[in-house]
């Protein structure tokens, strides 16, 4: 009975509350999943908070999470959505020793293909920024490893989905009732 | 009068308190005082001819009682305590209002905002610690939040499926003046207590009770909470179909009733258990497939089709798989399917459901109801209750050996009578929640039947008893074990009684001591006397009946077996 496990990245909808993080994390503790990645941003619409939580797991049990997750009361409504129904970007920021740009021109051709973005540069150190997909980012901190990181953090994943989720629609059934 | 420049004085946030429970129509509450809550109780002084206060001898015997008072009446039960200890021992009623759906209201007290995340003085993070076992919980800083918050607690804790509500209240807000006006909240934009009927899918679910040849019903507590009692006899009478419960369902439709077979589950009865692999057709109603009612989960109901009516999304799908899922509250969905559904009468299958009783009988229900040997059966006493109570009696139960034998054996005429703690398995329970019951429900006969082990966790609420006068009847059924593990023990631990025997004190004296009537017996003969002296009692009365020892309760379906795998011994 082993089912397949994938990525899943899970969209909350929420009010801005105090406290609803922790009944949240509750909900995958309590399942003993891991959280890889979470965040927490505004939306298009006012007042309306979306957290994105990115977790390696089985459909099944990511479906009733989902269930217990929308039964919170201060969660407007979740969905949980495979890579390829999603559109989402991560990305990473790379610390790295200025010398190194001169000693070996490769790290330069590296920063060019991978279309990173050079965010400062001073005598000491330098630092790139680059979003993409997770292999992407995987994929550049690879190559730049070998020259050795002084630093490195990634954000969490944002993502939208390709099909629409009518949250406004939900939300003005509700003024009507 | 010019109303424009009239002004209400301003209040402080304790007197709020007691506002909004007055506005919600709360009347008794149950409680222990502390530092951090002082503000309250002042006023709960002021306005002690509007509000009972029930002083509880522990802060877990406020939440039973407070269960104990919305399990028989459906109202919301409300508990009060202090900050840190006293909010902490509120934390097992709490758990056990969630999985059990009570609803319930708890305040607590908090160290002044100020202080907040410094380490006070009985400073403890509630909201922290109670936010897995509530619906909802919420920490006031501000008095002006009071009403709007209470509303929203009083909305969510018994909308739907209704749960358990915490509400934090800082000292400094209880202290704080402010205007006060209070509303009541009937909807909050990102909560849908009720989902809305898909008529498809009560067409399509009709459609297949229909042409069942097996169909079998299993309800539980929803139908109580959804007060859907008539609809659940109405539709059950209509199509004939055989219908069992789970331990929090029993009692909603009468024990008596002839299509009621049986309780399901661990200790259920032989028929509903084994039919439950042999039905065509399976209807659960306002039940969420606990691990207790179906065994292992891969051999349970493989053969049949399963129809869930169900209040809360989450529990579709969560446990049992099923072929049609019919959201909704159960009076609305069971009223809505009667119309579609066609009248028949199973004679054959009901035949097969008595064959399997009278099974059960002779190999087990004789002996435990009608013994000829020569120790107490608990099955004996529940018999005699039943008998002086003529079914109407409220059964409280604790947990273990006597509960299951109670909820087996009680006779129940009348719906929300047998109160009990399902999911959580609380120990203690049933003294306190009995006095609830009561309380809530004075002119019903309230019988706690409770375990010699678990009456000990919270035997001080005799206090609570004594002092209140509320005339509960208390048996406890001594075995001078904790019987339920000893079972366990003998038959899946060689009979290694690892700290299961217990050295009793004596507990007509104990009850004494707290002035409540008391007797024991031990002789068969003495048992029915004793029985109908405490049933006619207009005072509490306390009964301990000692049973045999070593006595296992069967049927039993063991931890990881089939349901259809049940033993009669």
């Amino acid at each position: 009975m082993s089912e397949k496990k994938i990525k899943y990245t899970v969209s909350i909808y929420t009010e801005n509350s105090v406290g609803l993080l922790n009944r949240i994390s509750a909900i995958f503790q309590k399942r003993h999943i891991n959280i890889e990645s979470f965040n927490s941003s505004i939306t298009e619409i006012e007042d309306v908070h979306r957290w994105t939580i990115l977790v390696h797991t089985s459909e099944t049990l990511i479906k009733k999470i989902v269930g217990q997750i929308n039964k919170q009361i201060e969660v407007i409504k979740s969905y949980y959505h495979t890579d390829e129904e999603t559109i989402y970007q991560e990305s990473c920021l790379f610390k790295i020793k200025s010398s190194l740009l001169f000693d070996d021109r490769k790290i330069q051709n590296i920063i060019k293909e991978s279309n990173a973005i050079i965010v400062t540069v001073n005598p000491e150190f330098f630092v790139i920024e680059k979003s993409g997909r997770t292999y992407e980012l995987d994929e550049l901190y690879e190559k730049l490893s070998k020259y050795g990181i002084l630093q490195y953090v990634r954000s969490a994943r944002i993502a939208v989905t390709k099909a629409p989720l009518f949250i406004s629609e939900i939300l003005k059934k509700f003024k009507k009732k | 009068m010019n109303f424009k420049n009239y002004t209400m004085p301003k209040i402080s946030g304790s007197e709020a308190v007691i506002k909004c429970l007055i506005n919600e129509g709360i009347e008794t509450i149950y409680g222990y005082p502390g530092g951090a809550i002082m503000p309250v109780y002042d006023e709960l002084f002021k306005y002690q001819d509007k509000i009972h206060h029930v002083l509880t001898r522990h802060e877990q015997g406020a939440t039973h009682a407070a269960q104990g008072f919305a399990r028989i009446s459906g109202k919301v039960g409300v508990a009060i305590a202090t900050s840190g200890p006293g909010a902490t021992n509120l934390v097992t009623g709490i758990a056990d209002a969630q999985i059990d759906s009570t609803p319930m209201i708890c305040i607590t007290g908090q160290v002044s905002s100020k202080l907040l995340g410094s380490d006070a003085f009985q400073e403890t993070d509630i909201i922290g610690i109670s936010t897995p076992i509530t619906k909802w919980n919420y920490q006031i800083t501000k008095a002006s939040e009071i009403p709007e918050i209470f509303a929203k607690a009083f909305y969510i804790a018994k909308s739907g499926r209704p749960g358990p509500v915490l509400i934090d209240i800082t000292k400094d807000a209880q202290f704080e003046l402010f205007d006060f006006s209070y509303n009541k909240i009937n909807g909050i934009r990102s909560y849908n207590p009720i989902p809305e009927i898909d008529k498809n899918k009560i067409k399509e679910a009709a459609r297949l009770i229909n042409k069942a040849k097996k169909p079998l019903i299993v309800w539980g507590q929803g139908v109580i909470l959804g007060n859907a009692e008539k609809e659940l006899i109405d539709l059950v009478e209509k199509t004939g179909i055989p219908a069992a419960w789970t331990i929090l369902g029993a009692s909603a439709i009468p024990t008596e009733h002839p299509l009621n077979v049986g309780m399901l589950g661990m200790h259920g009865n032989y028929a509903p258990n084994v039919k439950t692999n042999e039905c065509d057709v399976l209807i659960a109603i306002g039940m969420r497939f606990d691990d207790r009612v179906t065994g292992d989960v891969t051999r349970y109901a493989k053969q049949a089709q399963i129809i869930h009516f169900e209040i809360d999304p989450a529990e579709v799908n969560k446990n049992i798989e099923v072929n049609i899922a019919v959201l909704g509250d159960a009076k609305d969905t069971l009223k809505e399917i009667i119309k579609y559904v066609d009248t028949n009468s199973h004679k054959n299958w009901l035949k097969e459901f008595s064959d399997l009783y009278e099974v059960e009988y002779n190999k087990v229900i004789d002996a435990e109801i009608n013994p000829t040997k020569k120790g107490l059966t608990m099955g004996e006493v529940i018999k005699h209750i039943n008998e002086y109570t003529k079914g109407n009696a409220a059964i409280v139960t604790d947990v273990g050996q006597h509960q299951m034998v109670a909820c087996r054996y009680a006779n129940f005429k009348n719906s929300k009578s047998n109160i009990t703690s399902g999911g959580l398995g609380t120990m203690g329970f049933a003294l306190p929640a009995a006095l609830g019951a009561k309380m809530a429900a004075p002119h019903r006969e309230v019988v706690a039947v409770i375990g010699d082990g678990g009456y000990q966790m919270t035997i001080q609420e005799l206090g609570t008893i004594f002092q209140t006068k509320a005339a509960v009847k208390i048996v406890v059924l001594n075995n001078d074990f904790l019987g339920m593990v000893r079972q366990w023990q003998q038959l899946f631990f060689e009979k290694r009684y690892a700290s299961t025997e217990m050295v009793n004190p004596d507990f007509v004296k104990i009850a004494e001591g707290y002035y409540i009537k008391a007797k024991r017996v031990s002789k068969r003969d003495d048992l029915a006397p004793a029985i109908e002296e405490m049933i006619k009692s207009k005072e509490p009365y306390f009964l301990e009946v000692v049973v045999e020892k070593e006595a296992n309760v069967f049927p039993m379906i063991p931890t990881g077996s089939s349901v259809s795998e049940i033993r009669l011994s």
